[in-house]
């Protein structure tokens, strides 16, 4: 019985090897809860050892992608001396940020409405973000006191670079979706009536790459946010590249592009 | 051996690098009495034998070692029984602390209590992205003793390494590189690969320039360890004397938090 009033708190199915796992409390605007977000970080990590699993999109049901943290849910347990905000970050929040950035599968974000706080957090830890003109995305942290979480002072300055990183955040200025395609946060945005036929084109895409490649050019990128130098980079580049060069897809990428075909690929 | 019986060790020659690689997947290559026993035989052969150079010891990809073989021991009852229990069991890694020729260790996944005792038993690490090394010990109310207090304090310094001690605190790959405790981070998917050029790299050296090389450097970090390490086995077989020891290994063995009393 728990375990469906969990589930129900996100969606989680399956199809066609895609995972697409859905915020469901449109009533709350999909506000995130320690459950919906455990359960998240749980189902990311086991999509990653899952081989019937190649792409995972993440999207939010009714008008929001999400409202960012329970604030109902964290000033009652505040009260009752239950709550500590580091603590909670390290133990819900900080695990399905870690499981998104290193689960080597594309994630797709579907951001239909209003992200904010962690909710923009989240939608921008994916790999790719794909938009509703409607969409926005809210630093809405410091409105409450607070610093941006959940991995947000690490992707903002990247994007935007740190002076308007700093002014989104501080003044919780809203990123409308033309505005985030612009700085390059998003990747594609699109009438909301056309969102489903533009993330079904963007999966199908994905789907065509071999998997390997997908997954090791994620880790590279990855890696190359935290490297210390380009020799560590190309050095990085160069070893995973000697894995990929004895895989079966490559050899099937060189001979079907040499042949002039449509190659068929494995995933091996 | 018989057929039937598990192999807990492989053992590979490559021209002048020899290989060994701990062969208990589903224990996450917990390092048995027998496993330890076969490992320090091999390598001990390897170190006598004329046309090996250079030795590789590896694990799986998700377990280099995990520990120790803890059901091994949480029943013993004091630190006299600890002793005679054990202390053949310990002098292993002390033995392929002791080997002439260079050993270089390939590290991916857990490398944790008697598994990071291990790795840093061995010449030098190569670590994989997702090595992990930690000396948990004292979450189970005990110390490292195959020489973790040692090896550890020297290899990243006092402060780390009682952090890492006293508290069980792991480190991940980077953060090894960055302490000095590993010489190399690779993609896991070239680990062996790597380790393996690194070994025929050291076999192109003189074989005696190279013993030398790896002696003399050991002399450097190696002053005193033989005294630390008694002082540290004392320490460790003394704490079977305690009750904290017994609830520390059997709340490891139940998978559930300990209850620590002092005594």
């Amino acid at each position: 019985m728990s375990n469906q009033a969990i589930a129900a708190e996100f969606l989680s199915e399956t199809k066609n090897a895609v995972l697409t796992l859905t915020l469901n409390r449109p009533d709350a605007l999909n506000a995130l809860t320690g459950t919906m977000l455990k359960g998240l970080a749980d189902a990311v990590s086991k999509a990653g050892r899952d081989k019937a699993v190649r792409v995972i999109v993440i999207a939010g049901a009714g008008r929001a992608f999400s409202a960012g943290a329970d604030l109902g849910d964290v000033k009652k347990r505040m009260a009752s001396g239950k709550f500590e905000h580091g603590e909670e970050l390290r133990k819900a929040f900080n695990p399905l940020i870690l499981a998104i950035r290193r689960v080597e599968k594309p994630v797709i974000a579907v951001v239909q409405g209003t992200a904010a706080g962690a909710g923009a957090s989240l939608a921008l830890a994916c790999d790719l973000k794909i938009c509703a003109m409607e969409a926005k995305f809210l630093n809405a942290f410091s409105k409450v006191g607070l610093n941006p979480d959940s991995g947000m002072t690490w992707v903002l300055p990247r994007a935007l670079g740190l002076s308007l990183a700093l002014e989104h955040a501080w003044l919780s200025k809203p990123i409308p979706s033309g505005e985030a395609l612009r700085f390059g946060l998003v990747n594609r945005v699109v009438a909301a009536a056309d969102l489903p036929a533009a993330v079904d084109e963007l999966v199908a895409s994905l789907l065509a790459v071999p998997p390997l490649a997908l997954a090791l050019t994620k880790r590279a990128m990855n890696r190359s946010l935290e490297a210390p130098s380009l020799e560590d980079q190309l050095e990085t580049e160069a070893q995973l590249q000697s894995f990929l060069g004895k895989t079966k897809d490559h050899a099937e990428g060189v001979a079907s592009f040499l042949e002039k075909r449509a190659p068929k690929f494995t995933g091996e | 051996m018989s057929a039937t019986e598990p192999i807990d060790v492989l053992i590979e020659r490559d021209g002048a690098v020899g290989l060994v690689t701990l062969n208990r997947p589903q224990a996450l290559n917990a390092l048995s009495m027998p496993l330890m026993k076969a490992l320090a035989g091999a390598l001990e052969k390897f170190d006598a034998d004329p046309e090996i150079r250079v030795m590789i010891v590896a694990g799986s990809a998700r377990a280099f070692a995990a520990g120790a073989d803890i059901n091994e021991m949480k029943d013993i009852k004091d630190a006299i029984a600890a002793e005679t229990a054990l202390s053949k069991h310990l002098a292993a890694w002390d033995r392929i602390g002791k080997l002439k020729k260079p050993v270089v260790a390939a590290v991916s996944g857990f490398a944790l209590g008697g598994g990071c005792e291990l790795a840093m038993a061995c010449d030098l690490i190569l670590a994989s992205e997702t090595a992990v090394f930690g000396q948990p010990e004292i979450l189970i109310g005990v110390i490292p003793g195959a020489g973790g207090t040692q090896r550890l304090t020297k290899a990243v310094g006092k402060a780390l390494a009682m952090d890492m001690i006293l508290t069980g605190r792991r480190l991940t790959a980077r953060e090894a590189l960055a302490a000095g405790l590993v010489a190399r981070v690779v993609a896991p998917e070239v680990l062996l690969e790597e380790a393996k050029k690194t070994a025929r790299e050291i076999a192109k050296a003189s074989p005696l320039a190279a013993q030398a090389a790896k002696a003399a450097a050991n002399a450097a970090v190696d002053r005193q360890l033989d005294a630390g390490l008694a002082r540290e086995r004392e320490l460790f077989y003394r704490l079977f004397d305690s009750n904290d020891q017994k609830e520390g290994m059997r709340a490891f063995a139940e998978k559930r938090s300990p209850a620590f009393t002092g005594k």
